[in-house]
C-alpha cells in the first residue's frame, strides 16, 4: 500500500516558448484535499503551469509529478484521476448537456452501467437537471460555465483544475460556482484554481501561491500572507502628487510597504502608526494588498 | 469517499486505470470514436446528402455526357469505366476535405482536442481515431456511386464486397494526410492552394475519368505515386475481376501510404497540441 503525501509536486520545473519563459524553476507542492489558488496576472504562468499538470505542456526542466504519476511517462494514468475545466469554452455546441457529459464519462473511461448515473449526478451537482435535453448552443453563458464544470466532474476526479473559472460571470452565477467549489473542497477534493481575480482566492482557497514571471514568489493561508505583508490595518491617504510622492517616502525610511492608485497611497502595516503619516482612512488589509505588495504590480 | 482512501492506487478501481504505455489502448479509441459518432447523430443529413450527391452527380454527368461519345474504354463501357473511377473520388473527397476543415477547426476555433487531451488520451490515440472514423465514414460513402451505377446496369462480381475495405484503407490514408495538412497550414484559408496543388490531379490523374495511358508519358509514370490511381485499380479489379499480382502492388501501395502519412499526421497533431 502505498500513500501520496502530495496531490501535486512540480520541482525546479522550467518551461520555455522561444526566448520566453513561462516557468521559471517553479517549486510548487500541493497537498491532498487542500484547495490551491494559483494566484497572479496575465503572464504569470498559471495556464502554462496548469497545463504541466496535465502534461499538454512538456517540461524543459525538473519533474512533475500528479497523483503519485510522474510526467509525462503516466499522463494517462494521472489525467484519469484528474478533472480539467479549462478556461475556454470547449463544449460540443451541436449536443445536448446529456450527450456531451456521456461522451467525457466515457473518454474519462467511466464504467459503462456506471454511466448513466454518472451524467445524472454531474448533471445535479450544477443544477442543470432540467436542461438535460437541451442543446449546448441554446445555454445561457452562466450555464455553459456549470456544464463545463460538471464535465470536468464527470469522472468523480480526485484532482480538480480549474482554470480561471469565472472570468467573464456576472457575480450571482460566480457565487454560485464558488458555493459549488467550496463544496467539492469540503468532500475532499484536491482542488488547484487558477485566478486573478484576488477575492476568488481569498474565499476559496485554503492557500496562495502568489505568481510572477513564472515562479512561486509566496505561498501561505490568506490569513497569514496578509499578516506577513499587509499587517494588521492599512492607512489611505490622499492627496496631490507632491504629497503622495512625500508620504511614500516617509513611509518607506519607516520600512512599510506601500501601493499607489490614483489620488490615493495606501501604507500598509499600519498599525503601528499614529498621526505619523497624517490623516487618513485606516480599513483591514486584504490579499489584493499581499500580491500588490509581494509582486510590485496592480492587479489587472 | 475520503481523502485516505483515495490515497491507495492499488485498491480494486485500479484495474479500469490506463497504464504507462506507449501502444494504442483500445478504451482510448472508443472513447473517441464514440465522441464522434454522437457529434455525427447530430449532422448525418447534411453530411450525407453532400457526399452522395457528389459524386452521382460527377457520375452521370460524365456517365452519359462522354459515355454518349465514348463506347468504350479498356473493354468497358464508359459508365462503367467511370463508375468505378468515381468511387475512388468519392472516398477522397469525403477523406480528405473533413479531415483538413474539420479538424483544423476543432483544434484552432474549438478546441475540441485540448478537451479531449485532457483525458486519459494520448495524440497518437486521437489521430488514430479521427483518422479511423474519417475513414469509415467515406469508405461507406465511395459506395453510393457503385450503388448508381448498379441502377444503370453495372454488374459487379462478388469481389465487389472487399470494395467497402479498399474505401476504408483509401479513406484512413486520405484522412491521415488531411489531418497532417491541417497540422503545418498557418491559415485556413491556405486549403486552396492544398486544393488546387494537390487535390485536385490526385482525383483528375488516377484513372477516375480516363485512362492514363492517354496521357503523357511522364504524367502516365508519375501516377504511380498517387494513391488513388490505386484505388481505382483495386475498385475496377473487384467489380471487374482481378488479374495478377497487381493487385497486390496496388493494396501495398495504399497501406504504405496510409502508413506514412498517419506517422505524419502524429508528429505533426503532437507538434501542434502539445506545448
Amino acid at each position: 500500500m502505498t500513500t501520496i503525501s502530495h496531490a501535486i509536486a512540480l520541482r525546479g520545473v522550467t518551461k520555455r516558448f522561444g526566448a520566453i519563459t513561462a516557468v521559471d524553476r517553479l517549486d510548487l507542492e500541493v497537498p491532498a484535499g487542500i484547495c490551491l489558488g494559483l494566484l497572479g496576472n496575465n503572464g504569470a504562468g498559471k495556464s502554462t503551469t496548469m497545463r504541466l499538470l496535465t502534461a499538454q505542456a512538456i517540461a524543459d526542466a525538473g519533474t512533475v509529478e500528479v497523483l503519485g504519476h510522474p510526467l509525462p511517462r503516466e499522463a494517462k494514468a494521472a489525467r484519469a484521476r484528474c478533472g480539467v475545466v479549462p478556461q475556454r469554452d470547449n463544449l460540443d455546441e451541436e449536443l445536448t448537456a446529456t450527450q456531451q457529459l456521456a461522451v467525457f464519462a466515457r473518454l474519462y473511461r467511466v464504467p459503462r452501467r456506471e454511466r448513466r448515473a454518472a451524467v445524472a449526478r454531474a448533471l445535479e451537482l450544477v443544477e442543470l437537471s432540467d436542461r438535460a435535453h437541451t442543446r449546448i448552443d441554446e445555454l445561457s453563458g452562466g450555464m455553459r460555465r456549470r456544464l463545463l464544470i460538471a464535465r470536468g466532474l464527470v469522472h468523480r476526479p480526485e484532482l480538480v483544475l480549474l482554470d480561471e473559472p469565472t472570468v467573464g460571470l456576472d457575480p450571482q452565477v460566480r457565487q454560485d460556482l464558488w458555493s459549488l467549489v467550496a463544496r467539492l473542497r469540503d468532500e475532499g477534493t484536491t482542488v488547484v484554481m487558477s485566478t486573478h481575480y484576488i477575492e476568488e482566492a481569498e474565499e476559496l482557497a485554503d492557500d496562495v501561491a502568489i505568481m510572477a514571471r513564472g515562479r512561486v514568489i509566496d505561498r501561505g493561508t490568506p490569513r497569514a500572507l496578509i499578516a506577513r505583508h499587509a499587517g494588521a490595518q492599512v492607512r489611505e491617504l490622499s492627496g496631490d502628487p507632491t504629497e503622495l510622492a512625500a508620504v511614500e517616502a516617509r513611509a518607506r525610511a519607516l520600512g512599510l510597504p506601500t501601493r499607489r492608485r490614483g489620488p490615493q497611497v495606501a501604507v500598509l502595516r499600519a498599525e503601528g502608526l499614529d498621526g505619523q503619516l497624517g490623516e487618513g482612512r485606516t480599513r483591514l488589509p486584504a490579499l489584493e494588498d499581499v500580491f500588490v505588495s509581494v509582486t510590485g504590480e496592480e492587479v489587472t | 469517499m475520503s481523502v485516505v482512501d483515495r490515497a491507495v492506487p492499488d485498491g480494486p478501481e485500479a484495474v479500469d486505470r490506463p497504464r504507462a504505455s506507449t501502444r494504442l489502448e483500445l478504451r482510448a479509441l472508443a472513447g473517441v470514436l464514440h465522441r464522434e459518432w454522437v457529434v455525427f447523430t447530430r449532422y448525418w443529413r447534411s453530411t450525407t446528402f453532400s457526399a452522395v450527391v457528389e459524386p452521382t452527380i460527377f457520375l452521370l454527368a460524365f456517365g452519359f455526357g462522354i459515355g454518349a461519345l465514348v463506347a468504350e474504354v479498356q473493354g468497358m463501357a464508359y459508365l462503367e469505366f467511370v463508375g468505378t473511377g468515381v468511387v475512388a473520388m468519392a472516398v477522397l473527397f469525403a477523406s480528405v476535405f473533413p479531415a483538413m476543415f474539420g479538424t483544423y477547426v476543432k483544434r484552432r476555433f474549438q478546441h475540441t482536442y485540448d478537451g479531449i487531451l485532457a483525458a486519459p488520451i494520448d495524440v497518437r490515440e486521437l489521430v488514430t481515431a479521427e483518422a479511423l472514423w474519417i475513414g469509415v465514414r467515406s469508405g461507406t460513402y465511395g459506395l453510393a456511386p457503385l450503388l448508381v451505377a448498379t441502377a444503370f446496369g453495372l454488374r459487379p462480381g462478388w469481389a465487389v464486397l472487399v470494395v467497402p475495405l479498399i474505401g476504408v484503407a483509401t479513406g484512413f490514408g486520405f484522412a491521415a494526410m488531411g489531418i497532417f495538412l491541417s497540422s503545418i497550414v498557418p491559415s485556413i484559408d491556405s486549403f486552396g492552394y492544398v486544393i488546387s496543388a494537390l487535390v485536385t490531379p490526385l482525383f483528375l490523374l488516377a484513372g477516375t475519368f480516363f485512362p492514363l495511358e492517354n496521357l503523357p508519358d511522364w504524367v502516365a509514370a508519375g501516377a504511380v505515386i498517387n494513391p488513388l490511381y490505386h484505388t481505382v485499380e483495386l475498385v475496377r479489379g473487384s467489380v471487374f475481376g482481378f488479374a495478377g499480382a497487381a493487385p497486390l502492388g496496388h493494396l501495398a501501395g495504399l497501406l504504405a501510404f496510409a502508413a506514412v502519412t498517419w506517422s505524419a499526421a502524429v508528429v505533426g497533431m503532437r507538434r501542434v497540441l502539445i506545448d
